[in-house]
């Protein structure tokens, strides 16, 4: 019988000619992340284990990005021992403070390739799918037993095709499309899924959306997602070449299949504090922001920013609004530099914040206050996660949140124009 | 190890502290804390649903909860916060993935029940046998049966999570 993606990649890692949603399998796990958020625990824990070795540091990334740089002595004695812990255990693949957030770097420095299984200590590693990798969180003692064994159990999910087919209308971002299925099917919709699109419209999806969507696709609960290698992933990856499944059997069975018409499209919003309370932006035109935020593993590339500048450019922020913008990399940092995109954003009255994960998570640089509010293009809302839980905090595209900003109120952009797809 | 019909077979028994639907690990875990000392992040665990039950919370109670528990990040300290309270078992709708694992993974005690919400009210008394994923309501009488978990996982609940395996391994490691 045919596989889907997630059956031919755990099959693979398994060592078995097949498996099928339900199966448990121990795997082999090609690559694995750590954020400093775990890391230091995790090298105690390993300590604790009494494991002094780990099975392939070659094959570990470590990267500092939650806290960067360090927001107080507690967190940069932390990240002293982290470094400690790269250095005792011989970890090659080390990104220290301001070399942006891990997603971004594990796809940036090429890491993630169709058809691996990697594992990370963060919930948005299912950003991997994008590439036709299987990616997915686990918890600090899974990662230990990873680090000792480079295996992992896992149940094969099964798995939800979603088709995608038309065009996004002008002003209608990648994210709106994700928070499109949000709206439509439930925070936990794909729980123990796996999600693989297909469809018409992929070729038109590039890897920037596809990386926004499959990052998104945990908050519907799925464990993977998958945009099958094609062209758009060739051309993204430059020619570097793998051997591991890269799209599904054409006779693979699924669990559910949903469609996505992007013609049907229009600019939303997820009101706080659920990720899929996702109304149009305007049914809340004109609820004023305190903060807009433009950045996160979700949308902080070169191509968000630059919607964002088009948006702004030659015009100011609102007064009463501070918006911040968190380039996701160090690489798409100095390249909005070069490209000018960074210089419009700071006239029009950005802050441009280091790249990494601060204000999203709720850790640093942005958080914000009791009764504020914010819109933002990262991918949660939830209650407290930004600061006092007495906030409010809105997701939505970055042309959307860019416009907003120059308001000073939730704003539709198709108001302000100059966006391009994003 | 430990055979899944070890400790897990014996009852949990506990008041019941109830929860609803889609409680993130933003809401156990807050990130403000997410780097404190454990005996400082457990007094936030799910201190802006219900500011009582940090400080109010007995080893043993019983958390029931509605759909999707535990979703959001990949935290650990999600579980581990409740752990350390002292909560004997979360008994859910429905679990987020990570939460799922990550309980597991150290050794809390979780059961998907769909229909546990209904029959529980705050401070009911409540038991739970893990072993056989039957929940009971002593205070209505009423036993509903949660789906059992797989025995992959039974193994490393009874054996007290990933932590006690790891060791063993290291020692076997060592002998080798």
């Amino acid at each position: 019988m045919g596989m889907t993606l997630a059956e031919k990649i755990l099959a693979r890692a398994a060592g078995q000619r097949e498996v099928s949603a339900g199966d448990f399998v121990t795997a082999r796990v090609d690559f694995c992340m750590v954020h400093d958020i775990f890391a230091a625990s995790l090298f105690d824990l390993l300590e604790s284990a009494g494991i002094d070795r780990i099975w392939d540091p070659g094959r570990v990334a470590v990267v500092i990005d939650h806290f960067s740089p360090p927001p107080s002595a507690a967190v940069a004695g932390l990240h002293r021992r982290i470094r400690d812990g790269v250095r005792k255990f011989g970890i090659p693949h080390f990104y220290d403070v301001g070399s942006g957030i891990c997603h971004q770097l594990m796809v940036e420095r090429g890491h993630v390739r169709p058809g691996m299984l990697i594992v990370a200590t963060d919930s948005h590693t299912t950003t991997y799918g994008a590439l036709a990798a299987a990616g997915t969180g686990i918890g600090t003692s899974e990662m230990a037993y990873v680090l000792a064994t480079g295996t992992l159990w896992f149940n094969v999910p099964s798995t939800v095709r979603c088709e995608v087919s038309g065009s996004l209308p002008d002003g209608v971002s990648w994210k709106d499309a994700v928070l499109s299925l949000l709206g439509r099917l439930g925070s936990d919709f794909a729980q123990y899924q796996s999600l693989e699109f297909a469809g018409p419209a992929l070729p038109s999806l590039e890897m920037a959306g596809r990386l926004t969507i499959a990052n998104m696709a945990v908050e519907m609960g799925a464990k993977f997602c998958f945009f099958p290698a094609d062209e758009v992933t060739r051309k993204f990856l430059r020619g570097a070449v793998w051997d591991g499944p890269m799209s599904p059997d054409p006779d693979a069975h699924y669990g559910g299949v949903v469609s996505l018409e992007l013609n049907r499209l229009e600019p939303l919003v997820a009101l706080p504090h659920r990720v899929d309370d996702v109304r149009p932006v305007r049914d809340v035109e004109g609820v004023p922001i305190d903060q807009a935020f433009i950045g996160s593993c979700t949308n902080g590339r070169l191509e968000d920013l630059e919607v964002a500048a088009r948006c702004l450019s030659g015009r100011r922020v609102h007064p009463g609004t501070r918006l911040l913008v968190a380039p996701a990399s160090r690489a798409i940092y100095e390249e909005a530099m070069r490209r000018g995109i960074l210089q419009v954003l700071t006239e029009a009255g950005a802050v441009i914040l280091p790249p990494g994960c601060g204000p999203c998570f709720g850790g640093h640089l942005g958080l914000l206050g009791e009764g504020e509010r914010c819109i933002g293009t990262h991918n949660r809302n939830f209650q407290g996660r930004m600061g006092s839980p007495q906030a409010e905090v809105y997701l939505a595209s970055p042309a959307t949140v860019a416009s907003s900003a120059l308001y000073g109120r939730i704003t539709d952009p198709r108001r302000v124009g100059a966006y391009v797809h994003s | 190890m430990s055979t899944p019909e070890g400790w897990l077979s014996e009852v949990i028994r506990g008041r019941v502290w109830k929860f609803g639907d889609d409680i993130s690990t933003d809401l156990l875990a807050p990130g403000a804390y997410a780097v404190a000392p454990l005996e400082e992040r457990k007094r936030h665990v799910l201190e802006s649903v219900n500011p009582r039950f940090p400080e109010e919370v007995r080893p043993g109670d019983i958390v029931v909860a509605g759909r999707n528990f535990g979703c959001g990040s990949s935290r650990e300290t999600a579980p581990e916060g409740l752990k350390a309270l002292g909560v004997g078992c979360v008994v859910a709708e429905s679990f987020s993935r990570l939460f799922f694992r990550n309980a597991i993974a150290i050794g809390l005690p979780v059961l998907p029940c769909p229909g546990v919400v209904e029959a529980f009210e705050e401070g009911d008394l409540a038991e739970v046998e893990i072993s056989s994923a039957i929940v009971r309501n002593l205070r209505t009488g009423q036993a509903i049966q949660g789906r059992s978990l797989p025995r992959e996982m039974l193994e490393v609940l009874a054996a007290g999570g990933i932590l006690p395996l790891l060791k063993a391994h290291s020692q076997e490691l060592s002998q080798g």
